[in-house]
C-alpha cells in the first residue's frame, strides 16, 4: 500500500514548491490576524509615531490593564454571550435533535409533510422586516435575552442533516426492535438516538455554537440595554462610535467631542477587546476540528 | 355528512392515539418554525401598505404597489440589484476555482503534518465574525496607522483614504471575502478528494497518466457531486448578500455606497435610518421571490444535466 502511494506521489521537486506556495498563502491568512495581536500589545506612543507594525517600536500591556480596570462593560457582554451561546445552542440541539428523530421515522403518517415544513423556510422567508415586527412590536421580545436565544432556536437546514445522519447512522431494525420489545418513543429518543448521534450533535453544536459566539447583528437589533448587550455588539458599537466622531471632524473639534474620543478606548485596547472576543473560538475549534470535517461531510450528503 | 367522514378519514390516518408520544416530540419545533418563519412570511403583506412600526400590521393603510413604485423609480433598485449579483457571481466562481486547485494542491503534499497544519489554518478566518474581521481591516486600512499607508508611505506614495474612495472597494471586499471562505471551502471538496478510492489512481498510474491527466479525468469528476450542491446552494443565495460583508466592513461609509450598497444593506437602511419600513418590506419580498425562482431554476438546470445530483 504504501509503496502504490509513493508511486503515486508528486516529484520531490514539486513537493517543495507547491509546499513554499501553500505555506506563502498560510502566511496571507494568517499575518493580518497576527497584525491585530501585535498592535493590541503596542504602546499607544508606538501607534502614534509609526501607525500599526508588526514590529513596533515599544511593546505594553497597557491595552490589557486598561481593559481589567475599566472593563465592568466588557466582562458583562462576554457573560451575555457566553449565556445566550450555551443556552441557545443546547436548547436548540435538543430540540432540533428530537424533531429530526420523528423526521427519521417512516412510520410516522405526517413525516413527508413535515420534512416539506421544514424545508420551505429554507427556500423562502419573510426577511428582516416582517421578523422585526413579529419580535418588537407583537411578541415583544425586543431588549431581553430572548431575542438572542429563540428566534434561532431551529435551523431547518441543520435538521436536515440532523435527520440524515439519524437515518444513515441508526438502521431501522434497531427501532423496530425497541418498539417491539414496549418501549415508548421518548424511552427511544433518550436511549438510543441520544448515544448514536453524538458525533452529529458535537457538529451541529459547534456550527450552532460558533454562529451564535459571532452573532453581532441580533444584538444590534434589537439590544439598548448595556447589560444585554453581546460581546461581537459592543465591539461592532465601539469600533462604529470612534470611526463615526473621526470622520465628523465637526463634532472632534470641539471640546464635549475630544472629551468623548478621549474616553474611547485606544486603538491597543480596541484591538485587545478584538483578540479576548476571538481567541475562545479559536481555541475551542481544533478540539472540534475532527467533528467539524465530519460534519462537512454529512451536510454534503443530500437531504 | 360526507364533510365528517373525511375529517374522521383524516383522524385516522394522523392516527394520534398511537403515535401520539412523536407528535409531542415534534411539536417544539413545528411551532417555533411557525412562529419565526412562517408568521414573518405572511407579514409580508406589509410589502404593500403604508407601514408604520407603531400601528402596527394590522393598524397600517393599505396602499397597494406604492412602496414597489417607489423603490424602483430611482436609481436604487438597480444599483443595489447589480452590487448585490455582481459580487455574488465573482465570489462563488472565484472561490470555487481556488478552494478546488488549494484542495487538489493540499491533497498531493507529502508532508501529512503540514497538510494538517495547513488545512487548520485555511479554515481559522471562517470562525471569526464579520464585526471582528472589519477590525482586522481597519487595521490594515486605517487612514493614519493602517498598515497599507505606512507601507505606502515608506516607498515615497501618498496616504490613500481608503473609506471615502469607492473605486478600490470591488477589489478590497473580493479579498476580503476570498480570505475568509475559500478555506473552508477547500476543507469540504478535501474531504471529498480523501474519499475517492486510491484504485481509480492506481489503474491511472499503471495506464500513465501524468499527474495533471489525473485530477481532470478523476478527481474533479468525483467532486461533481460536492460542486454542484454547493452550485445550487449559492446560485440560489444571489439575491441575499452577506450583510456584515457589505455593512461593517467598510465601516458603513456613505461615500462607499455606490459600490457596497446591496439589497440587504439597503432593507437595513430603510428601516433604521431611513423608517420607511414598507418600502423595507417591499426589498424584502423583491428580494426573497427572485431568490426563491433562481433556487428553483438552478436545480431544475442541475436535474437536467445529471438528475442524480439535483437537491430536490
Amino acid at each position: 500500500m504504501a509503496a502504490e502511494r509513493n508511486f503515486n506521489q508528486i516529484s520531490c521537486g514539486w513537493n517543495v514548491f507547491i509546499s513554499v506556495i501553500m505555506i506563502l498563502v498560510s502566511l496571507l491568512i494568517v499575518l493580518p490576524l497576527i497584525l491585530v495581536v501585535i498592535i493590541s500589545f503596542t504602546s499607544p506612543e508606538s501607534i502614534v509615531a509609526n501607525g500599526y507594525s508588526f514590529f513596533p517600536s515599544e511593546f505594553s500591556l497597557a491595552a490589557y490593564k486598561n481593559l481589567a480596570k475599566t472593563g465592568t462593560q466588557i466582562i458583562n457582554s462576554y457573560k451575555v454571550t457566553i449565556f445566550y451561546s450555551l443556552v441557545g445552542t443546547f436548547l436548540s440541539l435538543f430540540i432540533m435533535s428530537m424533531f429530526a428523530y420523528v423526521l427519521a421515522q417512516k412510520r410516522f403518517p405526517i413525516r413527508r409533510f413535515l420534512t416539506i415544513y421544514t424545508f420551505i423556510t429554507m427556500l423562502f422567508s419573510g426577511g428582516l422586516v416582517p421578523s422585526y415586527m413579529l419580535n418588537v412590536r407583537y411578541l415583544h421580545l425586543d431588549d431581553t435575552i430572548w431575542v438572542l436565544i429563540l428566534p434561532g432556536l431551529v435551523n431547518a437546514f441543520h435538521v436536515i442533516i440532523l435527520r440524515t445522519f439519524i437515518q444513515t447512522s441508526i438502521p431501522d431494525s434497531l427501532f423496530e426492535a425497541a418498539i417491539i420489545d414496549g418501549a415508548t418513543d421518548y424511552a427511544i429518543y433518550f436511549k438510543i438516538v441520544l448515544p448514536l448521534s453524538k458525533a452529529g450533535l458535537a457538529t451541529i453544536g459547534l456550527f450552532g455554537l460558533v454562529a451564535r459566539w459571532n452573532n453581532w447583528f441580533t444584538g444590534m437589533l434589537y439590544i439598548d440595554n448595556p447589560k444585554l448587550v453581546p460581546l461581537q455588539t459592543l465591539l461592532q458599537k465601539i469600533q462604529r462610535n470612534i470611526e463615526f466622531i473621526k470622520m465628523n471632524a465637526e463634532i472632534a473639534d470641539t471640546a464635549g467631542g475630544l472629551e468623548l474620543l478621549r474616553s474611547m478606548p485606544t486603538e491597543s485596547t480596541r484591538m485587545a477587546i478584538t483578540v479576548i472576543a476571538t481567541v475562545p473560538i479559536l481555541f475551542a475549534y481544533p478540539f472540534f476540528q475532527r467533528y467539524f470535517i465530519k460534519g462537512l461531510t454529512i451536510g454534503s450528503v443530500k437531504g | 355528512m360526507q364533510k365528517h367522514s373525511k375529517a374522521a378519514h383524516i383522524m385516522k390516518r394522523l392516527n394520534f392515539k398511537k403515535h401520539h408520544a412523536l407528535y409531542i416530540i415534534a411539536l417544539p419545533a413545528v411551532l417555533l418554525l411557525f412562529v419565526f418563519s412562517y408568521i414573518p412570511m405572511f407579514g409580508l403583506v406589509m410589502a404593500f401598505q403604508d407601514l408604520n412600526i407603531a400601528k402596527g400590521i394590522f393598524g397600517s393603510e393599505f396602499i397597494s404597489l406604492k412602496n414597489f413604485e417607489f423603490l424602483f423609480s430611482t436609481t436604487d433598485a438597480w444599483v443595489i440589484t447589480r452590487n448585490t449579483v455582481s459580487y455574488n457571481v465573482i465570489f462563488i466562481l472565484l472561490n470555487m476555482f481556488l478552494a478546488v486547485l488549494l484542495s487538489i494542491l493540499l491533497n498531493e503534499l507529502h508532508s501529512k503534518i503540514l497538510a494538517k497544519t495547513l488545512q487548520t489554518i485555511f479554515i481559522m478566518p471562517h470562525f471569526l465574525s464579520m464585526t471582528i474581521v472589519s477590525i482586522i481591516v481597519f487595521s490594515l486600512l486605517s487612514v493614519n496607522s493602517g498598515y497599507l499607508n505606512r507601507l505606502l508611505m515608506a516607498l515615497g506614495y501618498d496616504k490613500v483614504n481608503w473609506y471615502m474612495e469607492p473605486k478600490y472597494w470591488p477589489f478590497i471586499l473580493v479579498a476580503v471575502n476570498t480570505w475568509k471562505g475559500v478555506g473552508y471551502q477547500a476543507v469540504v471538496y478535501l474531504a471529498s478528494i480523501s474519499n475517492i478510492s486510491d484504485e481509480y489512481y492506481e489503474v491511472a498510474v499503471i495506464e500513465g497518466a501524468s499527474k495533471l491527466k489525473q485530477a481532470w479525468y478523476i478527481t474533479l469528476p468525483h467532486l461533481k457531486a460536492i460542486i454542484s450542491i454547493m452550485l445550487i446552494l449559492s446560485v440560489g443565495g444571489i439575491f441575499r448578500a452577506d450583510f456584515g460583508l457589505f455593512y461593517t466592513v467598510p465601516q458603513d461609509s456613505g461615500a462607499l455606497y455606490p459600490v457596497t450598497d446591496v439589497i440587504d444593506t439597503y432593507i437595513y437602511r430603510s428601516l433604521t435610518t431611513l423608517n420607511n419600513a414598507g418600502m423595507a418590506t417591499a426589498a424584502g419580498l423583491y428580494q426573497s421571490i427572485v431568490g426563491f425562482i433562481l433556487v428553483l431554476i438552478s436545480n431544475k438546470v442541475v436535474s437536467r444535466i445529471s438528475p442524480e445530483n439535483a437537491v430536490f
